[in-house]
């Protein structure tokens, strides 16, 4: 990848809460928050620590399935709904399934280094408790190939395909360790999104996870190899972020120690129609995480804390071999160590991840950024972790479909 | 005829009924489900669903529509592979679709009886009044080509009495359905002498398809669920008739439905339950069961004259409660019935003086919902009925006197032949009525 002409930040995040069971507001009865509710609370949240929509040249919103969740479509035009002054500005929306919120984020960068825009709003949106989730399984499922593969798939469509992925991991490496370790990465999830009060199970109280975690899957009602606990939840949310230039910083009047710098990107798209030639590999994200490093230069060895894709526990363990903290085979005894916990070397998902904080899939990418902002920036109150000088970056990696759509990430705090 | 050519064509009578609605809706899931098999595509099942009222049976329609989808939404999984084939469906929301078009058409409403005349099984499901029962299926018996069976949900009339008068042979078995049928769990199967063993195996296989708990109940008028019921409500109004000297009726009804069911952790109260089943109804089923004298004095003149004034309970066409004892804001109870002035009298000017008279829950009580979630519930509950029986408020003693009664009761049903153990008399209670536990139990004792 060409190295960038430019210097580009990221700034001014914001997280709307993560609605779905689990949270004490959400009753599935109720009515609640519709989609442009949430892409205005985000956007505002940006605008208000951005100076306004003035200082904004440009939106991109990130976004899966709006078209059947929500009957909307045209979403790059609800992005002037979030200040006036966005009215008669270029907005665009992407769409990569639950990657569409790396691909707001890489459509907002490139912007930047086209020198295009300075300052680019970039919100990601889901809002998918408008409908029961075996309907949602529907909706969801068209991050597959639709005329290739759903006829024959199940009725939770995702859920079985990354079971089908688990399966094939137990067969390789052993079921029993595999799913102490899921129901650790599930123990992980939960305790950390108790501390963040915008995710979704930061009202969870049950005593022991890890045990809850165990519970036995069950092939008549839900997939083979995964319970529900091994799932991320139906979300309700949003985030937004400014993608910004030195110059943008300056214009929004944000100093860079309240900033992040994007210090390399990867952004890989595989084919749609040929399935995983591992099912226990997920070969996209690692290749988008090696182009991330590459374009970076840097190694692990400087990564101080991941956001990886959990939408799955089985996806987080695979994450963990993926970007290279262990080899192939060896995730689980990686997580069962302690080292993705935040207590470990590289804390992962520090507000929760997928499972924990919430999934709202095409808004996910987007949220990732703003969890990373937060904690390199310091903004992160009870879920902050340490980051120390030795290991002073971080890494974000969102997914869309099963390995489909990768975008990788590497930031470090601006300086 | 085996299992699957017996259920090919079923008449439910008193279709559109309470009971009636969800043994249709059970029935046809299972129809649909045999007609989806391999084997059984040509094969034409239907349902009549046999009711006088035309308007019941249009709102029969709408309750199995929305039932169906429920049921349709549980099972995706297998439908997905019920419909592998049919290559025009292809997401969840079409299968589902496509499943609640299967069931519905199984069912064919009708207001005739002759709909029953081809059926190879009947399930009479009418009003608990046994002339009209023993008409409906003797005429039924007299026409019907397929020597049909016939199954009765009568909750309290013996099925030795019915097959006699209306001269079934022994094609009659009782299948006592609880209320809700598709959510209790309960089925009370009752076997008469004459009962042909063929059709007690069909009993238990379509138990067993519909995944219910089948507890035995010996052909005594009543029954077990009956059988204690109507006795715990009769105590329960023998109650309020020792208080109301004291206390004055309304506070009376008030306390002993309060005791009931927050200090006995049941999920109503028990003029709440009478309400839900209907005093009317709950007074045939007392008229049934004294007429056969099964037990002294299953009378009670203040239910007859409380259905006299028009205080009836059961439910209106959209499933909402009617008052009865009780007055139903939103399906909760909100008033007590006055039957001197003819009115309601609102909880909020009862409830503080009689909760102030029966004093508070035991510190350790919780409300029946969080106790059935209760992961060891047994040790909960000896924990729980131990500082019960150490409290000795007014609350706390009604409700340890009602406890033993309805031990009295449970044992009573043993003792004269009506259950044949203990343990069916408390899962009955416990899969029929909901209850926390089972009346024979320790809790109470002395």
């Amino acid at each position: 990848m060409k190295k960038s002409r430019r210097k580009v930040y990221m700034a001014a995040g914001y997280n709307t809460i993560s609605l779905g069971t689990g949270r004490k507001e959400f009753h599935p009865k109720k009515a609640r928050p519709g989609l442009e509710d949430y892409i205005q609370e985000a956007g505002r949240g940006v605008l208000a620590q951005a100076g306004g929509g003035k200082n904004v040249d440009e939106g991109v919103i990130g976004n899966f399935m709006a078209a059947r969740f929500n009957r909307q479509g045209n979403l790059a035009a609800l992005i002037p709904t979030v200040d006036p002054d966005l009215r008669w500005k270029p907005c665009t929306r992407v769409e990569g399934a639950c990657g569409s919120g790396g691909l707001a984020l890489t459509a907002a960068i490139k912007s930047v280094l086209a020198e295009t825009a300075d300052a680019v709003l970039t919100v990601g949106v889901e809002v998918q408790n408008t409908v029961k989730a075996i309907y949602g399984a529907d909706i969801l499922a068209g991050a597959g190939w639709y005329r290739g593969e759903r006829k024959a798939g199940h009725a939770y469509f995702f859920p079985a395909l990354f079971s089908d992925r688990a399966g094939a991991y137990f067969e390789k490496y052993g079921r029993d360790k595999t799913r102490r370790a899921f129901a650790r990465w599930y123990r992980n999830a939960v305790e950390n999104a108790r501390l963040c009060e915008t995710a979704q199970e930061f009202h969870n109280t049950c005593e022991d996870l890890e045990a809850l975690g165990l519970t036995e899957p069950n092939p008549r009602t839900f997939v083979d190899h995964l319970n529900v606990y091994d799932c991320s939840k139906v979300s309700d949310a949003a985030a937004g972020i400014a993608v910004l230039s030195a110059e943008g910083l300056d214009r929004c009047g944000i100093s860079k120690s309240d900033a992040v710098e994007v210090l390399g990107w990867g952004q890989v798209e595989a084919d749609l129609t040929v399935p995983p030639a591992d099912p226990t590999e997920l070969e996209t994200s690692r290749r988008a995480v090696q182009k991330a490093l590459e374009a970076a230069g840097i190694g692990l060895d400087k990564i101080g804390t991941v956001e990886c894709h959990d939408c799955f526990t089985i996806s987080g363990l695979l994450s963990i071999e993926a970007i290279g903290f262990a080899g192939k085979g060896e995730g689980a005894d990686y997580i069962l160590a302690g080292k993705t916990s935040r207590q470990g070397p590289v804390p992962f998902n520090t507000s929760g991840g997928l499972i924990g904080w919430g999934h709202p899939t095409g808004g996910t990418g987007v949220r990732q950024a703003v969890s990373i902002w937060q904690q390199l920036t310091g903004k992160a109150g009870k879920w902050q972790v340490e980051i120390s000088p030795e290991r002073p970056c971080a890494l974000s990696v969102n997914m869309g479909g099963n390995d489909k759509t990768v975008v990788a990430v590497v930031y470090r705090r601006a300086a | 005829m085996n299992y699957v050519e017996r259920l090919e064509k079923v008449a439910v009578l008193g279709a559109a009924g309470k009971m009636g609605s969800g043994i249709v809706l059970l029935t046809a899931l299972e129809m649909a489900d045999l007609s989806l098999e391999p084997g059984n595509r040509s094969r034409d099942f239907a349902l009549y669903a046999v009711d006088i009222s035309e308007p019941a049976l249009a709102g029969l329609l709408k309750y199995l529509r929305d039932q169906v989808r429920r049921a349709a939404e549980k099972k995706t999984v297998w439908l997905r592979s019920v419909y592998a084939d049919r290559s025009d469906l292809v997401e969840n929301e079409e299968m589902i679709g496509q499943y609640i078009a299967d069931v519905l058409a199984v069912v064919r409403p009708a207001t005739r009886l002759e709909a029953a005349y081809g059926a190879g099984l009947v399930f009479e499901a009418t009003n608990e009044n046994p002339d009209l029962k023993v008409k409906l299926l003797g005429q039924i018996r007299a026409q019907n080509k397929k020597d049909a069976w016939f199954l009765t949900n009568t909750s309290s009339i013996p099925i030795h009495e019915l097959d006699e008068k209306a001269g079934l042979g022994g094609r009659l078995i009782g299948f006592h359905f609880y209320n809700p049928p598709a959510v209790q769990k309960l089925v009370e199967v009752i076997r008469a002498k004459s009962t042909l063993p063929e059709l007690a195996e069909f009993a238990a296989q379509y138990a067993k398809k519909l995944r219910k708990t089948v507890v035995p109940s010996n052909d005594v008028a009543g029954f077990i669920g009956n059988g204690h019921f109507m006795r715990d409500a009769l105590h329960g109004i023998a109650e309020v008739e020792r208080l109301a000297p004291e206390f004055g009726f309304v506070d009376a009804v008030y306390m002993v439905n309060k005791v009931s069911q927050d200090f006995l952790i049941r999920p109503m109260g028990i003029f709440q339950l009478v309400d839900y089943v209907g005093l009317d109804i709950c007074q045939c089923i007392l008229k049934v069961m004294s007429d056969r004298s099964v037990g002294a004095d299953l009378r009670s003149p203040l239910l007859d004259r409380l259905v006299s004034s028009g205080a009836m309970g059961g439910q209106f066409a959209d499933g909402s409660q009617k008052d009865g004892f009780l007055k139903y804001e939103k399906g909760r109870p909100a008033g007590v019935y006055d039957p001197e002035a003819k009115a309601y009298v609102p909880f909020a000017d009862v409830g503080p003086r009689c909760d102030e008279r029966l004093g508070p829950l035991p510190a350790s009580g919780k409300p029946w919902k969080s106790v059935i979630q209760t992961v060891d519930r047994p040790a909960y509950l000896q924990g729980y009925f131990r500082d019960l029986r150490a409290t000795t408020t007014m609350g706390a003693d009604l409700a340890k006197r009602y406890g033993r009664k309805a031990k009295e009761v449970g044992l009573g049903l043993v003792k004269d032949g009506v259950a044949q153990k203990e343990d069916d008399v408390n899962t009955v209670m416990l899969t029929g009525f909901y209850h926390a536990y089972g009346p024979v139990n320790a809790y109470f004792d002395e």
